[in-house]
């Protein structure tokens, strides 16, 4: 496995020996920050394509397939009309939040970015409590969320904005407490890159026992409604509310919740991937040296790409099956149902691992 | 008007909340407004408000001979256009005692159940749309190509075929017809189990419906509901069974009737209607009797002075046409009693007291066609 | 205790169905490269297939002496529903015969308000009007819907 803070460490003993340490830790930020807002916008036109093409397979379509060989340049297209549309609002909308709510969203899912190992010593925020640092940040988002329904003054965009606290919030609670602490008892540590490195002997998913595929389902059911998508997008439910909470946004401030979205899918993939199936570490079968081996020459942000790609196909692949859940409903679902079980599943990973029963 | 409350402990003042629903809104399906006044989510009253797509059809019916007034027809409930001009064909030549040829009756009863196949269809499509489930819509519209395909075929056009005239048709079937009938029937046997599988027997989809907008014999028919919404409340209103037209009397089939009343039987009658239609067509493709397309008429029709009505089961229920001739070439009056006016006007009472999700639903499960409403 | 099992038993039927479904557009999904149903339309342009009976709009035929059928009889004209038809025309005398004759001057066309509900085809007695395939009507003013059917110069043909 190659290491990549040999990389980012001669790039900082060279910056060390040019400029002072000010200018380094800044030209750092600088660098990295670039680097991310980069890959945000990449990851962002890729996903959107994706997921118009997987959905065109779903329904019999096509897809996007005019601009560039297999339609690849669509959502570059959609991006350059977006930025130069006229940006409309309404009235009497609360100007101030109004423009700031966006960037809640945008902000949220950038910070969260930053602590994914994306491979061996690439992590830009390497920080002892990182899981927890992703849940609280990619919990920031809903704000904006409440912002944008509650300033443009649209009745359909506040109702949006309201099921969306309700939904979030609550679980919120499955997601964080419950199936990701069962893992965290079962890694022993906070740390993003511990926690890939304790699956070393194998993905936390098969090596928990019953109790890690019930929070590994858990998690994706809360995941899926963390991002807002079906079947839990009952805070834009195009067919009751219209496009909800960002009704009344145009342009590029549209393109800013939008863009947001995909990347939560891609946040909450990227910590499913992380936490259970084993980030960005091979695929590893036992007993067999000779496939083992070949696996290993593949570098790590490769296999974290394609582990997070088939989360993200599976949590499309909901998308485009399933009808959406009522607000009452999915509370119900959260309540008496997701949060019971991952609670009584956490007494009972508690338990493996105190006997010590983990293979 | 709002209403303004003043709790008296706290002081905090609650104001009603109102919203528009339409006329440009994505479940609608139209234009049709509907005024919602709602308690948080939960609606408190349905005010729909029409007149978005008012042509004045009825209007129209009396400057038009009874031969130029079959076309209007189409554009009342699009998606069961060939019911609707078989009613008004069927009024006329009751009225002018016009025998029409065995086959006519035959492949009228076909391309009628070819209709409502295709409008069930649209409508499976489209309320999985309203419930969520994007992927629906494009799975109904394969299957609905084919029958689209069939009529382009035999009629000329897809969706207005105005197939119909008062004493036959407008041409023989196509030669193709009853092969390429065949093979739809072939490949929709295969479809509907997916359709079932699909949403019907998903478990956010029941539970999205089950116990929604429950819809009572009693108030069924105190508001004149017809159709498949009716007999998702166990009330036998089958115009094709009881008053039996064109072919239906030499046919055997099912009326589909429900005991529940709530969203979800009313789509289970539609989903096993479909399988009826299935079962006339079936009966009927190899035995279209030989014969004229057409009984020969004048060329322009005069109504006998007086009045006469016919109705028939359309996709959507009972559509009645009432004719008042004073003798001239045109009618004095035409009134169409179209099922989806009497299927809305129970909106507001079924949908009280449930989220504004379940309007959404029930609307679906009631199956509008604004156009049908709004003449 | 049955509560508990009703609890769990709903469940795991719940998550039964929702796989089902799953199954079903997975099934399509990867069979998807077979299955599109779509058409590329302007792509398709040159193979697109129409039926015979396939009504776009009203044309009249003319041969290759630039001769068409229409004898202005009009019944077309009052046949159409929608007043979407204007024929004008001109009385000639006939120089054999000495009577007054009705020759097609334009046979104006509104297909802006046209239904094509078939009525004045059926109703020609002499077969000089159809329908035709070209299904592409847009056009940018809506003076250029209305059109004359018959071509400049043409005549009757004679029978």
């Amino acid at each position: 496995m190659y290491d990549f803070s040999k990389m980012t460490g001669a790039i900082h003993d060279w910056l060390s020996s040019i400029m002072p340490d000010l200018g380094v830790i800044i030209t750092e930020w600088v660098i990295i920050g670039l680097i991310f807002l980069a890959f945000f916008a990449l990851l962002g036109l890729v996903l959107v394509y994706a997921e118009r093409r997987i959905a065109g397979f779903f329904q019999f379509r096509l897809g996007p397939n005019r601009v560039g060989p297999f339609g690849m340049f669509q959502t570059v297209a959609d991006t350059v009309k977006l930025l130069l549309k006229e940006l409309v609002g309404t009235d009497r909308a609360d100007k101030f939040l109004y423009n700031l709510a966006p960037f809640f969203l945008i902000i949220a899912a950038l910070m969260a970015m930053a602590a994914i190992p994306y491979g061996l010593g690439l992590t830009a925020y390497n920080v002892n409590i990182g899981l927890f640092f992703m849940m609280a940040i990619s919990s920031i988002g809903v704000i904006g969320i409440l912002l944008a329904g509650w300033a443009s003054n649209n009745k359909y965009s506040m109702i949006g904005a309201l099921r969306s606290g309700a939904v979030i919030i609550s679980y919120e609670l499955s997601l964080g407490l419950s199936s990701v602490l069962a893992m965290i008892l079962l890694a022993g540590t906070l740390n993003m890159n511990e926690i890939v490195m304790s699956q070393q002997a194998g993905w936390w998913l098969f090596r928990g026992h019953i109790p890690a595929i019930i929070a590994f389902i858990v998690f994706i059911i809360t995941g899926t409604a963390e991002t807002n998508r079906v079947p839990f997008d009952l805070t834009e439910a195009e067919s009751e509310l219209g496009a909800g909470f960002h009704a009344e946004y145009s342009g590029i401030k549209f393109a800013f919740f939008f863009l947001a979205e995909f990347v939560n899918m891609f946040i909450i993939s990227a910590i499913a991937v992380t936490v259970f199936l084993g980030g960005w570490l091979p695929i590893h079968i036992p007993y067999w040296e000779g496939f083992n081996n070949i696996m290993d020459y593949i570098p790590g942000p490769i296999w974290f790409m394609i582990k997070t790609s088939g989360v993200i196909f599976l949590l499309m692949w909901f998308r485009w099956t399933f009808p959406r859940l009522r607000i009452d409903q999915i509370l119900t679902l959260e309540w008496k149902y997701l949060l019971p079980i991952s609670l009584i599943n956490l007494i009972l990973m508690a338990f493996i691992v105190m006997m010590g029963w983990v293979f | 008007m709002t209403t303004t409350e003043i709790d008296n402990k706290t002081g905090l003042v609650t104001q009603e909340y109102k919203i528009n629903m339409g006329p440009q809104h994505p479940a609608a399906h139209g234009v049709l407004r509907l005024v919602l006044t709602l308690d948080g989510e939960i609606i408190e009253k349905v005010d729909p408000d029409l007149g978005y797509i008012h042509r004045g059809i009825e209007k129209m019916t009396e400057r038009d001979t009874y031969k130029q007034i079959v076309h209007l027809t189409d554009r009342l409930d699009y998606l069961s256009s060939h019911i609707n001009n078989e009613a008004v064909c069927l009024a006329v030549e009751n009225a002018l005692e016009i025998e029409v040829p065995d086959r006519v009756k035959v492949i009228r009863t076909i391309i009628a159940e070819l209709t409502r196949l295709a409008s069930h269809q649209l409508w499976w499509g489209v309320m999985g749309m309203d419930i969520g489930a994007l992927t629906t819509f494009m799975y109904a519209f394969r299957d609905r190509e084919l029958i689209n395909d069939i009529m382009e075929e035999t009629c000329g056009t897809r969706l207005t075929m105005n197939y119909n005239k008062p004493g036959g048709l407008m041409f023989d079937i196509h030669p193709n017809f009853q092969k390429r009938v065949k093979e739809f029937i072939k490949h929709f046997k295969v479809s509907l189990p997916e359709y079932n599988t699909l949403l019907s027997g998903n478990v956010i989809f029941k539970k999205r419906l089950q116990g929604i907008g429950y819809m009572s014999k009693e108030d069924a028919i105190a508001y004149g509901v017809s159709g498949p919404s009716a007999r998702g409340s166990n009330i036998s209103c089958d115009v094709r069974k009881i008053h039996p037209y064109s072919a239906y009397d030499r046919v055997d089939f099912n009326e589909i009737l429900m005991e529940g009343g709530d969203s979800y039987d009313r789509y289970m009658v539609r989903m096993k209607e479909m399988e009826e239609s299935m079962k006339i067509i079936e009966q009927l493709v190899d035995n279209i009797p030989e014969g004229d397309f057409e009984t020969k008429t004048a060329a322009v029709l005069k109504l006998p002075k007086g009045e006469y009505y016919q109705k028939v089961e359309s996709a959507r229920g009972e559509f009645g046409v009432f004719i008042v001739s004073d003798g001239k070439k045109s009618p004095y009056r035409m009134k169409f009693r179209s099922p989806g006016f009497a299927n809305l006007s129970i909106l507001d009472k079924i949908s009280r007291g449930h989220k504004i999700a379940d309007l959404v639903a029930i609307m679906s499960s009631l199956d509008f066609v604004i156009p049908d409403i709004d003449r | 205790m049955n509560a508990v099992i009703n609890y769990f038993s709903e469940i795991i039927g719940g998550f039964k169905t929702l796989l089902q479904g799953m199954g079903i557009t997975g099934k399509h999904f990867f069979r998807a490269h077979k299955e599109i149903i779509t058409q590329q339309y302007p792509d398709n342009r040159d193979t697109l297939t129409f039926e015979d009976r396939y009504r776009a709009q009203v044309y009249m035929e003319h041969d290759e002496n630039n001769e068409h059928r229409c004898d202005a009889c009009q019944t077309c004209e009052i046949a159409c529903p929608n007043g979407s038809i204007e024929i004008i025309f001109d009385r000639v005398v006939d120089p054999e015969t000495g009577k007054k004759k009705k020759v097609l001057d334009k046979h104006i066309y509104h297909l802006g308000m046209c239904t094509l509900c078939n009525l004045c085809v059926l109703a020609c007695p002499t077969e000089a009007i159809k329908m035709s395939h070209e299904f592409e009507t847009a056009v940018y003013d809506r003076s250029e819907l209305t059109k004359a059917l018959n071509k400049p110069g043409s005549k009757l043909k004679e029978s």
